[in-house]
C-alpha cells in the first residue's frame, strides 16, 4: 500500500465515519471469500477449515476462508455488483457465465479445472412426508389431485432451474408427447406450487419447518440434510425413475484475485475440492464425488438412476436452456402465472 | 361525575378485553415465543450461540453501525427540525417531504439505491474500483443504508414540539443579547432535550434492528458484513433454530431496553416540562 493511497483512504475513511478504513482492513491478506449458493453451507463450513489446515501445513501461512450463501442467481448478481469474491461456487454454469460476460472471469473458465470445473455433482429428488402418504414415486404422480408441491423460483434459484429441467426432460423423453407434453406437464405442476421461495434453502425450510406441501423437489444433498437434521421418522426420500445430472461449477474470479493478490490461494482452494479429502468431504455432505474411489467408498449412499444432462440435445447447454426457458418471456414465464 | 360514554358497562368491558386480547396476540405472544424458543434447551446453547465468533462479529458490527448512524442522524435531524420549525423559506415543504422520504420508501429500495450508486456497475462504481474503495458489500454500505433508513426519527420527533413551542423564547434571548450558540445551548436545547432523547432512542432501535436495506448491501459474508438481524436469518436457514432465537432474543432485549429507557425519559420529561 502506497502512502498516497493510505492518506486517500484516511480522508475517505473519516468522511464516512471510519467505515472505509475498516473495510480496507477487512479486505486485507489472509482472507479468502467464497461466494456460494444456498445448500452448500454445511459443506463449505467444514471444507473451509479443512483447507485452512492444508494451506497452513503447505505454506505456513494462516488463511481464513469466508463464505457467503444465497440463491445462485442472486449471488452472481452480487459479484457482478462488486461483492469481492475470490472464488465462486455456484449452482449452475450459467450464473458463472453471467459473471464472465461482465469481464470478471476469463471466458475459458470451464476448461481450467477437470470435469467442466464441477468437482461434485448432484441430482434432483423428491422429499416426501414419512410413509409417502400421497404415494409419489415418479414425476407423473406429482399431478395427482390434492398434491401440493414446494419448489423455489427458477428466476432466482439455481436448484429450482434444475428441478424445472428435470421435470421437462422427463416429460419430453418419457411421456412421448414431446415439448407440447412437457409444456402442459409443467403448467399443471406449477399450478400445484402455492408459493415460490427465492432460494433452495428457503423452500426446504417451508417444507420441513413450516410443514407446507406434500413433496419438496430438492437437491439430493438438501433432501439428505433435512433428513439428517430432522430425523428419518419425519420424511422419506424418493428417487424418481429419471432425473438430471446437476453439475455445480466453481471458478476463480480473475479480476478480483488479481487486484487483491490472492490468485495462488484461490486456485489452491478450488484444486483442494478435487483431492481425495475434498471429495470424501463432498460425499459426506451428500454431493456425488467425481472421484471413483470416493464414490465407491460412499457405497449405497448415492443410488444410480437414469439421468440426462444439460448438454442433452433437448436443452443444448446452459446458454440455450437459459434463453429458451428462464429469460423474460421464455417458457417459464408462459408456464407460470401466479394466482391461476 | 357524568360518564363520558353512553355505552353500557358490558360493551365497554368487551371492547377493552378485545383490545387487550389483540395486543397480546400481536405483540406479547411473538415476543414470548422468541424467548421461549431461545431457552427451549436451557441456557447452555444460548450462551454458546452468543459466544460464537460469527455472532460476536455480528453484535460488534451492529453496535458499530448504530454508533455511527445515530450521532450523525441526531445532528442532521436536529438541524432539519430547527430549520423547519423556526423558519419559513422556499422549499420548506420539500425539505419536510425529503426528511420523511425514508419512511415511505420500501427498505429494499433504500438498500438498492446504494448498489446503483456505488456498486461495480453503479454511477461511481468504476471510480471507486480504480481507487480500491469498497462501499457496498462492506461496512460503509451498511452504514449508509442504516443512515438512510433511520434518518427521519429524530427530526419527526422534534418538529411537532418545536412548532408548538414557537420561537418566542429564542427571540427573547436574542433581544437580551445572546449569541446564536448561547441561545441554542441555553434556550433551544433545554426546551427539547427530552423529545430529542426519545427520538435518538427510536433511531437507535431501528438502526440495530433494520433488516431489509442492510440485507441488500451486505453481501452476507459471515463474520464480516453480517449484522445481528442478518445473522438471525443465516442461523435460521442453517437449521440452528436455538441459535437463531438466541440472537433474536438479544436483539429483542436491546429493543425492550431502548423502549423502557424512552418511557422513563418521557415520564421524567413530563414532570420537568419540555415534552409535548
Amino acid at each position: 500500500m502506497t502512502l498516497s493511497s493510505l492518506s486517500r483512504r484516511a480522508v475517505l475513511g473519516s468522511a464516512l465515519g471510519g467505515g472505509v478504513a475498516l473495510a480496507a482492513r477487512a479486505q486485507g491478506a489472509g482472507q479468502l471469500l467464497n461466494v456460494s449458493y444456498d445448500p452448500t453451507r454445511e459443506f463449505y463450513r467444514e471444507f473451509n477449515s479443512l483447507f485452512a489446515e492444508q494451506w497452513k501445513a503447505k505454506t505456513g501461512q494462516g488463511i481464513r476462508a469466508n463464505a457467503s450463501h444465497g440463491g445462485s442467481g442472486r449471488q452472481a448478481r452480487a459479484v457482478i455488483d462488486g461483492l469481492q469474491a475470490d472464488v465462486v461456487t455456484l449452482a449452475l454454469a450459467y450464473d458463472i457465465d453471467a459473471i464472465a460476460e461482465r469481464g470478471l472471469i476469463n471466458a475459458d473458465w470451464q476448461q481450467r479445472l477437470p470435469h467442466n470445473s464441477s468437482p461434485y455433482t448432484s441430482t434432483i429428488v423428491f422429499l416426501v412426508r414419512k410413509g409417502n402418504p400421497k404415494k409419489l414415486a415418479d414425476w407423473p404422480d406429482l399431478l395427482k389431485p390434492g398434491v401440493s408441491i414446494v419448489t423455489p423460483n427458477p428466476k432466482t434459484s439455481g436448484g429450482a432451474r434444475w428441478n424445472y429441467l428435470a421435470a421437462w426432460a422427463w416429460a419430453v423423453k418419457k411421456s412421448s408427447g414431446g415439448e407440447q407434453a412437457a409444456r402442459s406437464f409443467l403448467t399443471e405442476m406449477f399450478r400445484k406450487v402455492p408459493v415460490l421461495d427465492t432460494g433452495a434453502r428457503g423452500a426446504t425450510t417451508s417444507f420441513v419447518q413450516r410443514g407446507q406441501g406434500d413433496v419438496l423437489l430438492a437437491w439430493e444433498n438438501e433432501a439428505h440434510l433435512a433428513f439428517a437434521e430432522f430425523g428419518a421418522d419425519q420424511f422419506d426420500i424418493v428417487y424418481p425413475g429419471f432425473s438430471i445430472l446437476a453439475e455445480p461449477p466453481v471458478a476463480v474470479v480473475d479480476r478480483n484475485v488479481d487486484r487483491r493478490g490472492t490468485r495462488a490461494v484461490a486456485e489452491a482452494y478450488l484444486q483442494a475440492l478435487y483431492t481425495p479429502e475434498g471429495q470424501a468431504l463432498a460425499a459426506k455432505h451428500f454431493y456425488r464425488p467425481r472421484d471413483e474411489a470416493a464414490l465407491a467408498a460412499a457405497g449405497s449412499r448415492f443410488p444410480r438412476i437414469e439421468m440426462t444432462t444439460i448438454d442433452d440435445p433437448i436443452f443444448g447447454g446452459w446458454k440455450k436452456a437459459q434463453a429458451t426457458h428462464f429469460d423474460d418471456g421464455g417458457e417459464f414465464d408462459r408456464i407460470y402465472q401466479p394466482g391461476r | 361525575m357524568t360518564p363520558a360514554t353512553a355505552e353500557p358497562r358490558a360493551i365497554r368491558w368487551l371492547l377493552v378485553a378485545l383490545a387487550v386480547l389483540l395486543l397480546g396476540a400481536f405483540l406479547l405472544l411473538p415476543l414470548a415465543a422468541v424467548f421461549t424458543e431461545a431457552l427451549r434447551r436451557g441456557w447452555g446453547p444460548v450462551v454458546a450461540a452468543l459466544a460464537d465468533p460469527d455472532a460476536q462479529a455480528a453484535i460488534r458490527l451492529t453496535l458499530l453501525v448504530a454508533a455511527i448512524a445515530v450521532p450523525v442522524n441526531t445532528l442532521g435531524g436536529l438541524a432539519g427540525a430547527w430549520c423547519i420549525a423556526r423558519f419559513t423559506f422556499p422549499g420548506r415543504a420539500l425539505l419536510l417531504a425529503l426528511i420523511e422520504l425514508p419512511f415511505s420508501v420500501s427498505p429494499v429500495i433504500s438498500g438498492l439505491v446504494w448498489v446503483l450508486l456505488f456498486g461495480a456497475h453503479g454511477w461511481f462504481g468504476p471510480w471507486l474500483q480504480a481507487h480500491d474503495v469498497q462501499i457496498v458489500f462492506a461496512v460503509p454500505g451498511l452504514v449508509l443504508a442504516t443512515l438512510f433508513v433511520t434518518f427521519p426519527f429524530v427530526a419527526r420527533t422534534l418538529i411537532p414540539l418545536m412548532q408548538e413551542q414557537g420561537r418566542a423564547a429564542e427571540e427573547a434571548a436574542a433581544t437580551l443579547g445572546a449569541s446564536g450558540w448561547q441561545s441554542f445551548w441555553r434556550v433551544t436545547l433545554p426546551q427539547i432535550r427530552w423529545a430529542l432523547l426519545s427520538g435518538v432512542l427510536l433511531c437507535n432501535a431501528r438502526a440495530m434492528g433494520e433488516f431489509g436495506a442492510v440485507s441488500v448491501v451486505s453481501g452476507h459474508i459471515r463474520g464480516e458484513t453480517n449484522t445481528m438481524p442478518l445473522h438471525v436469518e443465516i442461523l435460521y436457514n442453517e437449521y440452528q433454530f436455538v441459535g437463531a432465537f438466541a440472537v433474536a432474543a438479544l436483539l429483542a432485549l436491546l429493543a425492550l431496553v431502548t423502549l423502557a429507557a424512552k418511557a422513563l425519559l418521557e415520564r421524567l420529561g413530563a414532570r420537568r416540562g419540555g415534552m409535548a
